[in-house]
């Protein structure tokens, strides 16, 4: 905090020297107001571009106003009715919240084997972790699917979920945050007799627990919002996840844009939900990745 | 409760030895404290009594069974750690009774251990606390409780004060040391601070470089150091040291001056001639040293001075009163039991 404050002045004075005007310190303030300012719209647009399409009329879609002639919640009507998307939801939250399970559990335990445990080859297996995150997730779709077909999990939630179990990503975060975990916890709780498990789980668990929320934020939005892996290995309707469902909504003659926006706005409640639980914990995840340096 | 030996202990890191052959016996209830500049093996060898660390070589007897190859838990042991290692997650009543977690004790017996644990220490009123609430000494207290809810035979303490600012850790000694003339357990208490061990302990050991240099009251450390690196070591401000050579009878300095002495053979003929500030004082004859004060430093009774001698310079003790000035060319003497011979070669004393 104090770091901040102390940078603020500076920061002003550099933007007083640039604008170079007889009230620096407001102009510094309202050029920076002015960033901020356009920031901003720059990331709300696309959302209320969604919402205000998700109250047009079909005709009315290619039209770029924001405001719709005749607003209409018929779009909403339409997609609640549908059955599908009720099946679509149960499955992006199913496989999301299992995905995000997985990581948390896996990924931090492996995080903490490697951070915490001496053992021949240590440096190498980490190393071999990291190295997977350069790897674009469009190379693998291909060996993923081939082995998904040999194994039968074509279509099928496990088909879906099983790339993403574990990350690496997850796996390097969470060992980041071990490891300001002092050595002293583990070593007490060992000698108050517990066994290694419940060291993880007991002990270092609880004090990363910011880390954990920041890694499940990650991994649940990015399994709710997949959308190439789901689409190429599900083949029914039945199976598929949100964002591919409404990918398929309108026919092979019109895309029914107005309908993958209603569908869209309505998905984003869940992760905004999501976001607003664990928020708190995500920003002290990140003051807290920073301080360690 | 249980005595405690280490016999020929040996710890190596690959090919780097950096504990040579420790023997100890620590008696059933007996404060111990080793102390030593760091990287001395104090710290490892704690860790290795603690199971920490795993032995190289020798043995560590915890009553009357080697525990060298039993887990930390199975030690009978209770540690309490330099940053205090306890858990910002639960409340302090949680933090102690984790100590009890592996204890088949009924429940209302570990309650009540509880209580008492926190009764002894004075914590009864923060039991529902986290520890982000608690001040340093009161954490330190809650590591200490954690530790004697268990009732181990052995406590180790690794430089459990020195996270703490000057005046706690005045108070926090005292109350180590109360507690342990309360309780009467066995203690082996790692420090590097001398006023720290020389205050709290029983018996002192003393490492250097992996080895013992002596073990002994603190008393006995104090007033017959076995070599020149313990003489110096123990006491604030440390031993004066004044080259010169001996011949058995008589010690000659480096300035000329020659001092009759009665003491055993040296192995060589250099030796060092250690005198502490505490026993050197402004004489009018008999002088060992003369030289011009340097600076002075007063201490409220009395004011040390330091003084450019031939020999280098010497610090001695003034009377507060009436000090020598800075500038005036004092004789400093001291009662001839007060002096110490050591090798100036081996370091060992001459006596």
């Amino acid at each position: 905090m104090s770091a901040t404050e102390s940078l603020k002045p500076t920061t002003a004075g550099l933007m007083d020297a640039a604008s170079g005007t007889s009230k620096p310190r407001n102009m510094g303030q309202i050029l920076r107001w002015l960033v901020l300012f356009f920031g901003g719209i720059l990331m709300v647009m696309p959302i209320i571009y969604m919402i205000s399409t998700s109250l047009k009329w079909p005709h009315e879609v290619y039209n770029v106003n924001l405001i719709p002639d005749e607003p209409t919640i018929e779009n909403y009507t339409y997609v609640l009715e549908d059955g599908r998307f009720y099946m679509w939801f149960i499955n992006s939250a199913i496989i999301a919240t299992a995905t995000t399970i997985s990581n948390l559990l896996f990924d931090s335990l492996v995080g903490y084997t490697l951070c915490k445990f001496k053992f021949p080859g240590r440096t190498l297996v980490f190393i071999a972790i990291l190295s997977t995150l350069m790897i674009p997730t469009e190379m693998l779709v291909i060996p993923w699917y081939l082995m998904s077909q040999q194994f039968g999990w074509l279509d099928s939630y496990w088909g879906i979920m099983f790339p993403g179990l574990m990350t690496g990503f997850g796996t390097f975060l969470m060992k980041q945050f071990f490891e300001s975990v002092p050595d002293d916890f583990i070593e007490a709780a060992r000698i108050d007799g517990l066994n290694e498990l419940q060291i993880w789980w007991t002990v270092a668990m609880p004090l990363v627990k910011p880390a954990l929320a920041a890694l499940a934020i990650f991994v649940f939005l990015g399994n709710w919002t997949a959308f190439l892996w789901p689409l190429i290995v599900t083949n029914s309707t039945e199976m598929y996840t949100i964002p591919v469902g409404l990918s398929g909504f309108g026919d092979e003659a019109d895309v029914a844009w107005e309908l993958i926006m209603t569908g869209a706005a309505i998905s984003t409640l869940p992760t905004l939900i999501f976001f607003l639980i664990f928020q708190r914990f995500i920003i002290r995840g990140v003051v807290m990745a920073g301080l360690k340096g | 409760m249980a005595n405690l030996s280490l016999k020929n202990l040996v710890k190596a890191y690959g090919a780097t030895e950096v504990l040579h052959s420790i023997n100890l016996d620590v008696e059933d209830g007996e404060f111990v404290v080793f102390v030593g500049p760091s990287g001395c093996g104090k710290s490892t060898t704690l860790r290795m009594i603690a199971g920490l660390e795993e032995v190289t070589g020798g043995s560590i007897v915890i009553g009357d069974r080697e525990v060298n190859n039993l887990e930390p838990k199975d030690r009978d042991i209770a540690m309490v750690f330099q940053n205090y290692a306890i858990y910002p997650h639960m409340t302090v009543k949680k933090n102690i009774a984790f100590g009890l977690r592996s204890s088949k004790l009924p429940k209302a017996e570990k309650e009540q251990r509880i209580l008492e644990v926190a009764g002894i220490l004075g914590m009864e009123d923060l039991l529902e606390r986290k520890p982000d609430a608690l001040s340093g000494g009161q954490r330190q207290r809650v590591a200490i409780g954690r530790a004697m809810v268990r009732d181990p035979a052995v406590f180790l303490f690794d430089e459990p004060l020195s996270n703490l600012d000057a005046q706690l850790r005045t108070q926090m000694r005292l109350e180590i040391k109360k507690l342990h003339q309360r309780v009467g357990s066995t203690i082996i208490f790692v420090t590097h601070d001398q006023v720290e061990a020389m205050t709290m302990a029983d018996r002192i050991v003393i490492m250097k470089d992996g080895h013992i240099q002596q073990v002994g009251t603190p008393d006995e450390v104090y007033r017959n150091p076995a070599n020149a690196f313990v003489a110096q070591f123990v006491g604030a401000p440390s031993m004066n040291m004044i080259a010169g050579t001996y011949d058995g009878t008589q010690v000659a300095l480096s300035s000329g001056q020659t001092l009759d002495l009665q003491r055993g053979a040296a192995a060589g003929t250099d030796i060092l001639l250690g005198v502490r500030p505490d026993d050197l004082h402004p004489v009018a004859d008999n002088a060992i040293v003369e030289g011009k004060v340097a600076v002075r430093e007063p201490l409220g009774p009395e004011t040390l001075i330091y003084v450019d001698t031939p020999s280098g310079e010497v610090v001695a003790k003034a009377d507060g009163r009436r000090p020598p000035e800075v500038g005036e060319v004092v004789k400093l003497g001291a009662a001839t039991d007060d002096l110490h011979l050591f090798d100036a070669k081996t370091g060992q004393v001459v006596s």
